[in-house]
């Protein structure tokens, strides 16, 4: 990689507020030739201002080649995961406020391809969620008109097992605070894990015995160094470390 | 593939506990004598020679191969991906690790019959 260029612009927003306070925010821009540079934006924060509304803001008044990626705005789309101050989290659910800190460095998240400045590429972790099968496997419909076949209920027990699990938006927060995929380029990911126990823990679905071989390779759930960082990071409160664990006692025996 | 990658894991924690018992037993007979003693020429010889600690010496040579090669394996296969280098990786960590237990048991064998 190339070394980072410590080759500094600074620009100050002309956005009218009512705010007296600002923010410097510190942004990597880099592409996918290996050009690297932190460009310094001041702008006005108020109590309630984001990461991602201080972003678009000097993108909207300062410098309009920024790129990022959003949607939603509220944590629901998982377009906006980045590495702030260090840390992978979502920009649109954290405020400036929270961060404790008058300089902001964002740089694009670790462990993906960057495609231009905090824009990076999914395809592997797309990838990886579509092999272990994210879907109910199951050989019947689940409701047969006629035939008296009624839908799969189940239990609030039984959603217990894996609700938690299904709030995943796909972010890849967790993909990028990994230690082992830094390394392993060929390693699944915490992202896939966790879906490939969430299927697996739903009562309604009969794919374990193939979602168990897909994980269940050389560079599958075995190369989880268990650093548990996936689970400090998600903006969902899902705990991938914890389904790997789960997963791993159905290949070793001690759960059915 | 030459066997699941849970499988060989099996075997990876299986080694690792049976190798932590049995190194324990190792040390406790160091202990009957003084450190200097146990490591003196006639003790080290006549300790090959009792059959029972002989096996156990081999017991912990295999074990320790094992868990050890396959170690050095998942530590080279995180390091770098590719198939012929993970081929590679694989087949060589196991002729390795044939080749130490191999070496290790001659010593054992040749010690124990008194040919040293």
């Amino acid at each position: 990689m190339a070394a980072i260029q410590p080759k500094i612009s600074e620009e100050k927003s002309q956005t009218i507020v009512s705010s007296t306070k600002s923010a410097t925010l510190r942004i990597k821009r880099s592409s996918s030739d290996g050009f690297e540079k932190f460009d310094q934006f001041i702008v006005p924060v108020e109590k309630w201002t984001t990461v991602l509304d201080a972003l678009l803001d000097a993108k909207s008044h300062l410098d309009h080649s920024i790129g990022i990626r959003y949607s939603c705005r509220q944590a629901s789309c998982g377009s906006c995961g980045m590495k702030i101050n260090g840390k992978p989290a979502l920009a649109c659910f954290t405020k400036i406020s929270e961060l404790d800190s008058e300089t902001i460095t964002i740089e694009p998240m670790d462990n993906f391809p960057v495609i231009r400045d905090l824009v990076v590429n999914f395809s592997r972790l797309i990838n990886n969620h579509k092999k272990i099968m994210p879907y109910v496997i199951r050989g019947d419909s689940e409701i047969t008109p006629g035939t008296g076949v009624r839908e799969t209920l189940q239990t609030p027990e039984d959603v217990e097992k894996y609700i938690q699990f299904s709030s995943c938006i796909k972010c890849g927060l967790c993909n990028s605070a990994c230690p082992t995929m830094a390394m392993d380029t060929s390693f699944i990911g915490p992202q896939a894990l966790a879906q490939a126990y969430r299927y697996i823990a739903d009562t309604r679905d009969n794919g374990k015995k193939n979602r168990l071989k897909i994980i269940d390779e050389s560079h599958g759930i075995w190369r989880c160094h268990a650093a548990g960082s996936c689970s400090q990071v998600c903006p969902k409160g899902v705990d991938p470390a914890m389904g790997i664990q789960m997963l791993r006692s159905y290949l070793l025996g001690i759960r059915d | 593939m030459l066997m699941r990658e849970s499988i060989v894991m099996k075997i990876h924690y299986g080694t690792a506990l049976g190798a932590v018992f049995l190194v324990a037993i190792h040390i406790m007979m160091r202990m009957t004598m003084d450190f200097h003693e146990s490591l003196q020429y006639e003790n080290v010889i006549a300790n090959y020679q009792m059959i029972g600690y002989a096996i156990l010496l081999e017991l912990i040579l295999v074990l320790i191969s094992v868990h050890g090669f396959n170690g050095l394996r998942v530590i080279l296969l995180e390091m770098r991906q590719g198939q012929s280098y993970e081929k590679g990786v694989t087949y060589g960590c196991i002729a390795a690790m044939i080749a130490l237990v191999a070496y290790g048991s001659r010593t054992i064998i040749m010690t124990s019959m008194g040919m040293v």
